[in-house]
This record gives C-alpha cells, sequence and structure tokens, in this order.
C-alpha cells in the first residue's frame, strides 16, 4: 500500500461506523474531492437515456459528478459515453443541453475535428505537427472514452476508471426495479418526456440519497403540504361522489401512518442499491387509466400484467446517485457540485405504447412533488439545508443511522425487513466505504 | 372592459401579492381556472411534459393554507415578495373579457437570501357578476430552464 492509499483508508475508517458516520461525509471538502477521484469513477453511474440521443450525431452533454461528458450515438448506431473535452486544448466540445453532430465534432477553438466515437479526424495545417512527434501524443487519440459503458434497456450508466467491477455485478438483482419501469410499457420501452425539473440543493448529495428511503420524515416534515392538503379536502363540501382532486391521489399519501410505512418493508441488495415498498407503497392506489391494462394483458398475458402492475416500489436508490420510481416512471440524479451543493434532475419517462393520462400523471406527480415551485419540495430542502448548516455545530460529531440496526448485519446479502429500517443508508455508508478505497474488493 | 380596469387590476393583484393578502388574492379566480407556469421557454404543452406549476383552485388554495399553516417548516421565518410592473400591454378585449401580457421583475427574499425573476405574465380575465376574475393566467420566467432554489411565493 502506497502512503497516500494508507492515507485514504485512514480518513475513511475514521469516518464511517457500522451504525453511525462522522459529519465529515456530508460537509468536508476534502472528503468531496475523494468521491470524485474514487467513489464516481469506481462506481457505475447513471449518464442519459438512449431516447434522448435516438439519430446517429444525436448527443447530450451530461455530467458525472465534476466530470463533463457527452453522450452520443454514433454512426454504427451505438452510444458512446466520451469527455466533453477537445484533446488540444481543453475546450468542451458541445455546450448545450441537446444536439446534433452530423457526422463528426468540430472543436470551436481551432477546428480539430472528431468521429462521433472520438476518434480524430482532421486538424487544420497538419503539416505543422509533421516530425513533432503528435502521433506518440494523448492529444493525437482523439476525444477520450470514458473507462466503460453500458445501455441496459435504454439507460446509459458508465464506470469512468478503465478497470473496475463489472455493470452485472455492481446492480445484481437490483435491476428488477428497472426491469419493473420498463416492462409498464407495453412495448417495453420508455421515451424521455420533456426536459427535466432542475433544483439547485444547498446541502451535500448524499442527504438526498438517503432521504429516498427515510420513511419517517414524511408525515412529520411533510404536513405542511400533504396534511393540509388532506385537512382541506375533508371541509369541502361534498358528497359522496364529489370527484377527488386529482392532486389529492398524488399528495395525500404522503401522510400515511407510521404503520403504513412499516409494514411496506424496504429491501436491500449488495453494493448499497435498495428500495422501500416492497408490500405496498404510496403509489399502490392510484386510480386505474382506461385501456392501460387492456394493453398489457394483450402484451403480457394476463397473469404476467398483473404481476408487472403489481410491483409498487417507491423509491429504488441506485447508489451512489440516483432514485428511480417504477409505478410512476420518475428517475432523480443526484449531481454532487461541491460538498454543499447538490444539482438534482428530476426526469419523466413516457411509456411506449400506453395511455397519454399515464404520463398526465407523471408530469403532474413531477411537479407537485419535486419542483423548485413545489411544496413538498420546499418541505423536503428546508430540512436538508438545516441539517447542512446544524452539522456546523462541533458540540457533536456523528450523525445517527441506527434504526433497527442489529450487531454484525451483513450487507453483502439481499434482506427485506420493516419499512422504517435505515438499513438502506447503512447499505449505502458500507458501499460508500468500500468504493471510496478504490473499487467493490 | 376599459383599458383601466384591465390595467389597474393587473397592477393591484400584484399589490395584493406583495401585501401578503393570498386569501383575497384567491378570491380573483374563476372555480375553472388554471395558473400555469411552464417549465421551458414557449413550452406548448402543460398535460405531458413538466411544468414548474400547473395548479387549479384546490392546489392554489392548499398553497395558501399551507402558508399559514403552524407547521410549514420552510415558511419560519416568512418569505416576502415584491413586483416591479411594465405597463400592461392589452391584446384582445371585448365587453366582458380580456387578454394582457404585462413584463415584471419579481424579487422573493427569505432570510439573508434574495432571489430576482424576470417575469412575461399572461392574465385572461372575465368579467362575471359585474366582477372582474381570473379565468387563466401563464407565467414564463426568463430563465424557466435554470435551475433554482426555493421558489415559495406567487410569482
Ligand atoms: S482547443 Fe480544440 S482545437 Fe484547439
Ligand atoms: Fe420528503
Amino acid at each position: 500500500m502506497t502512503d497516500e492509499t494508507q492515507q485514504i483508508h485512514e480518513v475513511i475508517d475514521r469516518v464511517i461506523r457500522p451504525e453511525q458516520v462522522h459529519r465529515d461525509v456530508y460537509t468536508s471538502p476534502g472528503i468531496f474531492r475523494l468521491e470524485m477521484r474514487n467513489l464516481f469513477p469506481n462506481s457505475w453511474v447513471y449518464v442519459g437515456h438512449e431516447s434522448q440521443t435516438p439519430n446517429p450525431g444525436d448527443y447530450i452533454t451530461t455530467q458525472i459528478g465534476d466530470q463533463p461528458l457527452l453522450q452520443v450515438r454514433h454512426s454504427d448506431g451505438e452510444i458512446k459515453v466520451l469527455y466533453n473535452r477537445c484533446p488540444h486544448k481543453g475546450t468542451k466540445i458541445a455546450i448545450d443541453k441537446a444536439g446534433n453532430t452530423g457526422k463528426f465534432f468540430r472543436c470551436p477553438y481551432h477546428a480539430w475535428s472528431f468521429k462521433t466515437d472520438g476518434c480524430l479526424l482532421a486538424i487544420p495545417l497538419k503539416k505543422g505537427y509533421q516530425g513533432t512527434g503528435l502521433e506518440g501524443t494523448e492529444a493525437a487519440k482523439g476525444m477520450a472514452a470514458v473507462g466503460s459503458w453500458h445501455n441496459y434497456r435504454g439507460f446509459i450508466f458508465a464506470r469512468l476508471a478503465r478497470e473496475g467491477i463489472a455493470f452485472e455485478d455492481f446492480f445484481g438483482d437490483s435491476l428488477s426495479s428497472l426491469d419493473n419501469m420498463v416492462d409498464r410499457s407495453p412495448v417495453g420501452s420508455l421515451t424521455v418526456a420533456g426536459a427535466p425539473l432542475r433544483y439547485m440543493h444547498r446541502c451535500n448529495w448524499k442527504m438526498l440519497v438517503e432521504n429516498q428511503t427515510d420513511t419517517c420524515h414524511p408525515m412529520v416534515a411533510h404536513e405542511s403540504s400533504a396534511g393540509t392538503a388532506v385537512k382541506i379536502w375533508e371541509s369541502m363540501d361534498k358528497t359522496e361522489d364529489t370527484p377527488k382532486p386529482p392532486a389529492m391521489e398524488i399528495i395525500a399519501p404522503f401522510m400515511s401512518p407510521y404503520e403504513f410505512f412499516e409494514n411496506m418493508g424496504i429491501r436491500t441488495w449488495p453494493n448499497g442499491h435498495g428500495h422501500t415498498g416492497v408490500h405496498h407503497s404510496i403509489h399502490s392506489d392510484y386510480s386505474a387509466i382506461p385501456g392501460y391494462f387492456e394493453s398489457m394483458v394483450e402484451a403480457y398475458g394476463e397473469d404476467r400484467a398483473k404481476e408487472i402492475l403489481g410491483e409498487n416500489r417507491h423509491n429504488t436508490v441506485y447508489f451512489p446517485n440516483i432514485m428511480i420510481k417504477g409505478p410512476i416512471q420518475q428517475l432523480r440524479n443526484f449531481i454532487p457540485l461541491a460538498a454543499d451543493k447538490t444539482l438534482v434532475e428530476s426526469w419523466i419517462f413516457r411509456l411506449d405504447g400506453a395511455p397519454d393520462q399515464l404520463v398526465a400523471r407523471t408530469a403532474m406527480y413531477n411537479r407537485m412533488i419535486n419542483a423548485p415551485t413545489s411544496m413538498v419540495g420546499h418541505d423536503d430542502l428546508e430540512m436538508y439545508e438545516r441539517a447542512q448548516e446544524g452539522l456546523m455545530a462541533d458540540g457533536l460529531e456523528w450523525v445517527n443511522v441506527q434504526r433497527l440496526y442489529e450487531e454484525g448485519e451483513d450487507l453483502s446479502q439481499e434482506a427485506v425487513l420493516n419499512g422504517t429500517t435505515e438499513r438502506q443508508m447503512r447499505n449505502q455508508f458500507n458501499a460508500w466505504k468500500r468504493f471510496m478505497i478504490g473499487g467493490a474488493a | 372592459m376599459k383599458p383601466e380596469e384591465i390595467t389597474d387590476f393587473v397592477y393591484d393583484e400584484a399589490w395584493m401579492l406583495d401585501q401578503g393578502q393570498f386569501h383575497d388574492w384567491l378570491d380573483l379566480w374563476l372555480p375553472e381556472a388554471i395558473y400555469w407556469m411552464p417549465l421551458n421557454w414557449n413550452q406548448q404543452d402543460p398535460i405531458n411534459e413538466t411544468s414548474l406549476l400547473y395548479e387549479d383552485n384546490f392546489m392554489l388554495r392548499l398553497r395558501v393554507e399551507r402558508l399559514h399553516g403552524a407547521r410549514t417548516f420552510s415558511q419560519k421565518p416568512k418569505s416576502r415578495c415584491h413586483h416591479v410592473l411594465n405597463r400592461p400591454r392589452i391584446e384582445e378585449v371585448s365587453d366582458d373579457e380580456a387578454r394582457v401580457v404585462t413584463q415584471m421583475h419579481y424579487v422573493e427574499t427569505r432570510l439573508d437570501e434574495q432571489m430576482l425573476l424576470a417575469l412575461t405574465v399572461r392574465h385572461h380575465l372575465k368579467r362575471v357578476d359585474g366582477k372582474i376574475m381570473i379565468a387563466g393566467k401563464r407565467v414564463d420566467i426568463l430563465n424557466c430552464d435554470a435551475a433554482f432554489g426555493n421558489i415559495q411565493l406567487l410569482p
């Protein structure tokens, strides 16, 4: 072990205990830099969806942590993931969120050009490089590709590091949540529906990820939004058949009692993945949309259709930093920008071959729960920002994630537990520790 | 509708919001009216894509009640807002109906933070029982696609 690796081990060992984590994991810029250098490169991280780049030459600009990336559809029809950086002097090749570059990228600074797989195509006045040894440099190789990437049913993930854990080994059985979201389309595919909500959070990215499986906060933090909605509904003059405002169906379940969340269950998988809503969830009681079930039965047969739609997984966390909601076709990306700054992108998907009302409900969910203008979002962000400030208090150093902890907990095994356990948070920190020191070893 | 009536209405509504008279503000809305704030520049579809807001009377009422709730932690302390208006441009007008567009600067503040938004606000107004009411309102934020922190009051 080199001195440096030794030091990293010491730092990481110091801040993670099985049932508590040191506040430095949320507040220290040094630990944030280590996350950017080790954790994110060694993990498989979400890049984008293939429906954002349907045709050759289509690209999106995106990022993993602090790394600027391009997802591009090459002329062979395959998607490539490249660093968005000119090998000449570093200029970002593309700056808009999405576009089509045609057959090649051309750098706007000195017009070096590259094929859509990144290979150097041409340099103006090339003879100026004759005899200079350019061919032997990394610049001559063109735009760099990330270490590895994988298209899983339309979702593009990348591992920045050249060597490391394979895609299937990293995700294992947790892919069942992505499968369920895609299987909800009668033709088995999804399409991104419009632009994402972008919501800036002045707090550490891990607070957001942890909150996805924190089932002890909704009835407390969201009393102001969900609780008020229920109160207004109850106070309205209505008869038996007064239609519920559509918003009620989405927001009211946030006020479910502790018992509801205890019984819904949490499942954890190795490598930090896990989900709430094993038996039922806040998405279980959405009303049926005409024609949808029929089209699912036609596509899959009745038993399988019931099985697919019977899953009501609430939030599935894919370690390190995304959450998906199968029953509502949503993906939230928690992009770390600094120890105390996180960009949240909330994307929604259309189920190909399914009625429009489904994507309409998804859009409603997104704007009601996850928008910077949404009341539910305000409830949560207030708590994260108060935590970020509160953690500066020197009187206490540890953050407690002990709920339903048992000594000797084996996080390398899948498990299903009481829905209010903090096991999934411990699971994330266990994976965090391993990937921070260089991979899943 | 007379031009002064229309412009007075637009100015008065903004004043009400700035004074925090949210319950009075709710009374300006017709029951079927929608408050739309698109997420994208020139967004056409409010239903099948995400918007920042697309709210009916129930949701607006929820918003206002929530602002006054005892356990609304994100409003302890409360936010304040301030609108500055250009002269409204009346685009269509008849006896009982008008469409008017107004450029505004909107400032929202809480604790030590202050945010400035540039808005294009489109009102659809109707006269009902002699009173001018909001039949629909669309607010386009100039940088609608930027990453914001909380926007808690009503631009
Ligand atoms: S920096 Fe890209 S061509 Fe010079
Ligand atoms: Fe929440």
